[in-house]
């Protein structure tokens, strides 16, 4: 097994390039916090990203901000931080999922399209990334986009890119849009709501003007003894005192609103963000699953009626939920998928058991997809030497 | 625009004709298959008129099943196809040519389904982009993205281009704003792409179909998300005494945390031309104008209001005007909105659509002035300032063609300028005929052979609206 730590795009490529040659299938590390993430596969060679690092550019005038491929995602929240701005879309951090310890990488952020809470508000890692800079497998550095919000220049290879899992390239350079900090950040909680009826009231509020940043549902006995329905509101203060007033008038028919700010309010929105409260028990198989808000209730007591010992939660207004299962048998995979086929939308085994990962679909199959997505992998990588069989076997 | 060719056309698919013809017609209903010239007349453009081509035929299908036989007849017969949306394109994005048919959506303009509850809402692709929020209002939704054609407009156009408009600075543009789409592909194959929830599996072919400009295929549902409308919008008008004036205060309004829904900007000339038009009450003593848009109660619009005047105050604001009827709101944004159609009644105009940081904007700004006084012209400013993307209005007299070349000449120049200041070619319009031969600045050999060999994943022959995007020399096919 040869480590490669390269030290620039161009070194990169020069790297690429000669693996191509060879046929010699690679691994992209970033921080390594998401190793166990998509279908278990062995390749002679891995390339780590942690040189390409640092910031290449933050305007904060302009609401933009570029780092190297390498640089955590820690450093651009400071540096942001001390601007007060953000990354709009809230990256979701996997090590209190997998139990790892390194430091999340930007590069990897994007690789796995991974965004939080906010994502129903201020869109996904895809909706804020505003320009790449990769290596294909053929050794070609490549860009796409670029340092400004508004581009419609040529083919969108940056949104293409987000959430391949590194199996087009090695992202070299990200660049997004940012946000300004809210001023303040309060939650509105319910109690006692079952899925169904925390459902439409999340579906409240998002349609109503008060504009929510994020919205979810705890059910009973996740951490808690009884069930938790919650939004968040953010921005001026004043703005949101008006907004908690008209909230509690227009739900006053799904129960008592308590408003909680502070480390009680972001707290609760990090637990959500990096499904910290299904983590235990560290077997436990995690599903993913985007569907349409209203069908998930329904899909989910599905699945729990047929998997004993499933737990659950909800995050975008009730359209992403987060399924915990025992890792036995195909860890749900057969009932997921039937329950997913029939509610739409799409389903990804996070966390399981290696065995498991190797002989099931991991990521939702394609289906009639297939050939463009296989046509796509080799117009990026011929010799499929990035990550080959990560996402999908044979590709 | 004299000096961009296009392929020579293919005699031997014109020779054809007659055959293709007769294969079109067993395909769709008479009334759906048009042949005649005179029929034919106008769809020999979209709106970028210098580029006229008569197609060999017009085909408007119904229904996905037609596009589907069409499209499958087509590629198996080798003819390139020019998919049409409601014909608005500023850059030549559905120009016909001489051997091809041309594929039009207009047809299929039904609103399928609305779902308040999950905020979506299912829509054939020939639906104007207003009819969707058209649709929803009522129930106090709409639909983001707003394009200044969007009267005309349709929503498989805005996929096409990716299309903007005037209020994306807060809600983003097309692409932030579809879930799912049906989409023909060259063969006759119909796949679904994303659905009604967020974010699609697999590699993200939303976000590549959308602003493919029509070249992988043909778009003819589409899901999009549709969101619950602040209790009021007021836009509030600002006349500054210097254009860089205008450009540091939008700059510290961001800076200090406030992102209006809109920031619109307006030159001297762009000011003078809409007030005429729009009779909107814009202060014709200002050298620049911004139009920002504040959402919300009327108690938050009041206090975002404080918050933004005093900052135009500190820039050296001369004029702050605020909407105070939804009848002034309209007047307001049908000026701004007018400003092409209205700059057309005075005079001919490129219209250019590069974006560029916006902290570079006094610099492009003095460029762009400096490059239309070398060139004899004249130019009128507008633009969506919080996001940098410009619209210069080069004026000319098209029935002057040592002019109109020199418009042409200044419009390429203007587009160079905001590649070299770190921006794009294209900011909305898209790239279509008008700044294909451009590509080459914006992007190296290596990031275009990249695109063009995921664009011959869906079309390797090069069938699709053939004549766009891509430089016609160095094409890849796969």
């Amino acid at each position: 097994m040869s480590l490669f730590t390269p030290t620039s795009e161009a070194e990169v490529a020069q790297l690429v390039a000669d693996l191509a040659l060879t046929g010699k299938p690679v691994t992209i590390q970033g921080g390594a916090t998401r190793a166990g993430f998509g279908r278990p596969i062995q390749t002679g060679a891995t390339i780590s990203t942690k040189a390409i690092s640092g910031i290449t550019l933050h305007e904060p005038a302009e609401l933009v901000i570029a780092a190297r491929g390498g640089t955590t995602v820690a450093e651009i929240e400071a540096v942001l931080a001390a601007k007060n701005q953000m990354l709009p879309f809230e990256p979701m951090d996997h090590r209190a999922l997998f139990g790892t310890s390194g430091e999340p990488t930007i590069g990897g952020v994007v690789a796995g399209n991974h965004s939080g809470p906010r994502r129903i508000q201020a869109g996904a890692c895809r909706d804020s990334l505003i320009g790449v800079r990769l290596v294909n497998g053929r050794g070609e550095a490549i860009k796409s986009g670029g340092r400004v919000m508004k581009n419609v220049t040529g083919l969108d290879l940056a949104k293409l890119v987000t959430g391949s899992w590194g199996t087009l390239g090695l992202l070299t350079e990200v660049t997004f849009k940012v946000l300004p900090r809210p001023e303040r950040s309060l939650t509105l909680l319910i109690k006692n709501l079952d899925d169904a009826r925390a459902a439409a009231a999340l579906s409240a509020a998002l349609g109503s003007p008060f504009e929510p940043t994020a919205a979810a549902h705890l059910p009973a006995g996740l951490s808690r003894p009884v069930a938790r329905t919650i939004l968040r509101l953010e921005g001026f203060s004043v703005s949101l005192e008006y907004r908690i007033a008209q909230l509690r008038a227009l739900l006053a028919g799904f129960g008592e609103i308590i408003v909680l700010e502070g480390e009680d309010s972001s707290g609760l929105w990090r637990g959500i963000r990096d499904v910290e409260f299904l983590a235990a028990p560290e077997d436990a198989a995690i599903w993913r699953i985007s569907t349409a808000p209203t069908r998930a209730p329904g899909m989910v007591a599905g699945i729990a009626a047929a998997v004993p010992g499933a737990r659950w939660f909800y995050d975008w207004g009730g359209g992403l939920v987060w399924l915990a299962v025992p890792p036995g048998g195909d860890a749900g995979a057969t009932t997921v998928r039937a329950a997913v086929a029939t509610a739409g939308g799409h389903a990804t085994l996070v966390r399981g058991p290696r065995e498991v990962r190797a002989r099931i679909d991991v990521f939702q199959p394609l289906g009639a997809l297939a050939a463009v997505t296989g046509g796509i992998k080799t117009s990026f990588d011929p010799g499929r030497i990035f990550e080959p069989g990560r996402m999908y076997a044979g590709m | 625009m004299s000096a961009i060719a296009f392929p020579a056309p293919d005699l031997s698919i014109i020779r054809r004709r007659p055959e293709i013809l007769a294969g079109l017609a067993a395909l769709v209903p008479a009334e759906a298959l048009i042949t005649a010239e005179d029929e034919l007349r106008p769809y020999e453009s979209d709106a970028l008129t210098a580029f006229r081509k008569m197609p060999l035929a017009v085909v408007l299908p119904s229904t996905t099943e037609e596009v589907a036989a069409v499209l499958k007849f087509c590629s198996q017969a080798g003819v390139p196809v020019v998919p049409r949306g409601a014909g608005t394109s500023l850059v030549g994005g559905s120009t016909p040519q001489e051997d091809a048919v041309v594929i039009g959506v207009a047809k299929m303009s039904r609103i399928l389904n609305i779902d308040y509850a999950n905020r979506t809402a299912r829509v054939q692709a020939g639906v104007t982009n207003l009819a969707i929020t058209g649709a929803v209002q009522a129930d106090g939704f709409f639909y983001a993205p707003d394009p200044s054609s969007q009267l005309a407009c349709s929503i498989g156009g805005n996929i096409a281009m990716n299309s903007g408009g005037a209020h994306c600075l807060k809600y983003g543009v097309t692409t932030n704003n579809i879930l799912g789409l049906k989409l023909v592909l060259l063969n006759g194959d119909v796949v679904e792409i994303g659905g009604d929830h967020l974010d699609m599996p697999g590699f993200d072919m939303l976000g590549l179909l959308i602003g493919s400009e029509g070249q992988l295929g043909i778009v003819t549902e589409a899901t999009v998300r549709i969101l619950r409308a602040a209790e009021g919008a007021r836009p509030v008008l600002f006349g500054f005494p210097k254009p860089e004036l205008a450009g540091e205060a939008v700059a510290a309004i961001i800076g200090a945390g406030i992102i209006p829904v809109a920031m619109e900007y307006m030159d001297k000339m762009a000011i003078a031309i809409c007030e005429d038009f729009a009779k909107a009450g814009y202060p014709m003593d200002a050298e620049a104008l911004l139009i920002i848009e504040v959402e919300g109660s009327e108690q938050e619009m009041d206090d975002q209001l404080v918050r933004i005047i005093e900052i135009a105050k500190r820039h050296g604001v001369t004029t702050v005007r605020e909407s105070k009827s939804a009848m002034e709101t309209a007047a307001i944004w049908k000026g701004r909105k007018s400003a092409f159609g209205a700059t057309g009644k005075i005079a001919d105009y490129i219209c250019m659509d590069g974006t560029i940081p916006t902290g570079q904007l006094p610099y492009v700004l003095k460029r762009i002035d400096e490059l239309v006084t070398h060139y004899g012209l004249r130019v009128a400013n507008v633009f969506h300032a919080g996001d940098g993307n410009l619209h210069p209005l080069v004026l000319y007299d098209i029935s002057d063609p040592v002019e109109r070349q020199k418009a042409e000449d200044c419009g390429l120049d203007i587009l160079r300028l905001c590649v070299e200041v770190g921006g794009c070619l294209t900011g909305e319009h898209g790239v279509g005929v008008e700044k294909r031969d451009l590509m080459t600045v914006q992007f190296n050999k290596a990031d275009l052979d990249q695109q063009m060999r995921v664009r011959a994943v869906f079309d390797p022959a090069w069938l699709l609206n053939p004549a766009k995007v891509f430089p016609l020399e160095g094409r890849v096919a796969a």
